[in-house]
């Protein structure tokens, strides 16, 4: 594949919070930051996300604690918003069946670079919806949500996470438009490769420690994953159960988080990739032991990277508070294409951190903000 | 007849508290709400037609849960954002607006 550019020219963070969402803008320096007034005040903003084929296209996934999911979508980068005319939902069902209902929009991707206009939108419970007007009207993809076997996949209400279980980390081929990837919550990992009309899990040395089957075909649950856009036979995943790599086609995923200090452990949320060289990869551990604080371990943020593809793994934490007991979500950190490459990473206490030299010293760059979900870099 | 409309709402009517809306049932009421105020109706009801959790319509001073159910051009209609419990004579006898702020 082509090597991604390098960018030099200016950096713009998209912070969805509990509370509405902002745009933090950076100059070219990467050293001086202006943060936008909030967006969407009292809307929950799962996702705020721009779409790379235009860059100034932007679709935020809305709620209130109140009322129900919607969608905005921007065409000027957030200056004015309009709402879908027709937001993500499920069929109905006749009479005397029960039907899913949407709670949230969790997850959104912008369709493949031959495909503008398309977009993606994974939902609580678990859904997976497309649009080709960008983001004006949406329909369900049949192929996963009407699925014979997409109850039995996603399992029934003790199956999601604690805020409800999620479908998220929707990954297109780049090669291919028809080949994409998934991730449930609880579910698996799953692929496609024929546009959505059919899935097939893709869990084969996936741990699922809490589910009494040693080596189940699906019902685990990935945190986050990413497919390297350099390198699209190449995944990476931060499971519940620990970090894995995946080189395809034969299917089977490695746990390269058993070189991660055992102090440490393995668990975290997100996970992010250097857009230039694929066996460099950041993470975010956090407690997973006793009742699963999701805090940082001993109360001691950091970064791990690997610049190996998982075989060594360096810890990050200079400029980081300790103690501090925040989380950082599955959307909540990422990277952006200058050199060297910059870090963001957004906390459950409303801090937006940064690295302008890949995670070596830490800088916050906005607090008191609302409990930040999502973090988008562009 | 006449529709009170909570906070959390009022962007789509313009701000407007009350508003006029036409329908022989409940159900006919909010889609004609929602052809004048596009998005109102999905943000309180469900694609399975069902309230949502923490919405109540209240047909005059009774919470209704079925949208056939026949409403006639002297009813009032308030929509609101619940609290989770509380009396509901209490709530009637309240500014409905209050509503709109739980977190």
């Amino acid at each position: 594949m082509k090597a991604d550019r390098i960018s030099k020219g200016p950096v713009s963070v998209l912070i969805g919070t509990r509370k509405g969402a902002y745009i933090l803008r950076g100059d070219k320096s990467r050293r001086t930051w202006k943060l936008s007034d909030i967006m969407f005040l009292g809307q929950i903003i799962h996702h705020l996300v721009v779409d790379p084929r235009d860059g100034k296209t932007i679709l935020a996934a809305a709620r209130t604690g109140h009322l129900g999911p919607t969608m905005y979508r921007s065409t000027d980068f957030g200056k004015t918003w309009k709402e879908s005319e027709r937001p993500p939902a499920f069929p109905k069902v006749p009479e005397g069946q029960t039907g899913l209902v949407l709670n949230h929009v969790f997850w959104l991707t912008p369709g493949h670079a031959s495909q503008p206009g398309v977009w993606y939108a994974g939902s609580s419970p678990q859904g997976l919806f497309r649009t080709e007007d960008g983001g004006r009207t949406w329909e369900g993809v049949a192929g996963f949500n009407e699925h014979p076997m997409r109850n039995t996949w996603c399992g029934g209400d003790k199956d999601g996470t604690p805020d409800g279980p999620k479908m998220h980390s929707i990954n297109i081929d780049p090669r291919n438009p028809k080949h994409m990837y998934i991730g449930m919550s609880s579910g698996g990992v799953f692929e496609t490769t024929d546009g959505g009309s059919d899935w097939k899990p893709l869990n084969k040395g996936c741990a699922a420690d809490f589910l009494p089957v040693p080596d189940p075909e699906f019902g685990h649950d990935p945190h986050s994953v990413s497919l390297h856009p350099l390198m699209p036979d190449r995944l990476y995943q931060q499971n519940h159960c620990g970090i894995y790599r995946m080189e395809r086609p034969e299917g089977a995923w490695i746990r390269i988080g058993n070189n991660m200090p055992k102090k440490v452990g393995d668990i975290g949320f997100p996970i992010v990739l250097h857009p230039r060289d694929p066996d460099t990869v950041w993470v975010f551990p956090m407690d997973g032991t006793g009742v699963w604080p999701r805090t940082s371990p001993e109360g001691k943020p950091a970064g791990y990277v690997t610049r190996n593809a998982g075989k060594t793994w360096k810890r990050l934490d200079t400029g980081l508070p300790k103690p501090a007991w925040f989380t950082v979500k599955r959307q909540a950190m990422a990277s952006d294409r200058h050199d060297p490459v910059g870090l963001y990473l957004g906390t459950t206490s409303g801090e937006l951190w940064a690295s302008r030299n890949e995670g070596a010293k830490w800088t916050c760059l906005a607090n008191h903000l609302p409990e930040i979900y999502s973090v988008e870099v562009t | 007849m006449k529709v009170h409309v909570p906070t959390p709402l009022r962007s789509y009517t313009a701000r407007e508290a009350v508003i006029e809306a036409n329908g022989s049932t409940l159900g006919e009421l909010l889609a004609d709400i929602d052809r004048r105020y596009p998005g109102f109706r999905f943000r309180i009801i469900d694609e399975q037609d069902g309230i949502r959790e923490h919405i109540k319509i209240f047909l005059n001073e009774d919470p209704s849960v079925d949208l056939s159910a026949p409403i006639g051009s002297n009813d009032v209609i308030h929509i609101i954002c619940a609290l989770s419990g509380g009396s509901i004579g209490w709530i009637l006898n309240q500014d409905f607006t209050l509503y709109s702020i739980k977190i």
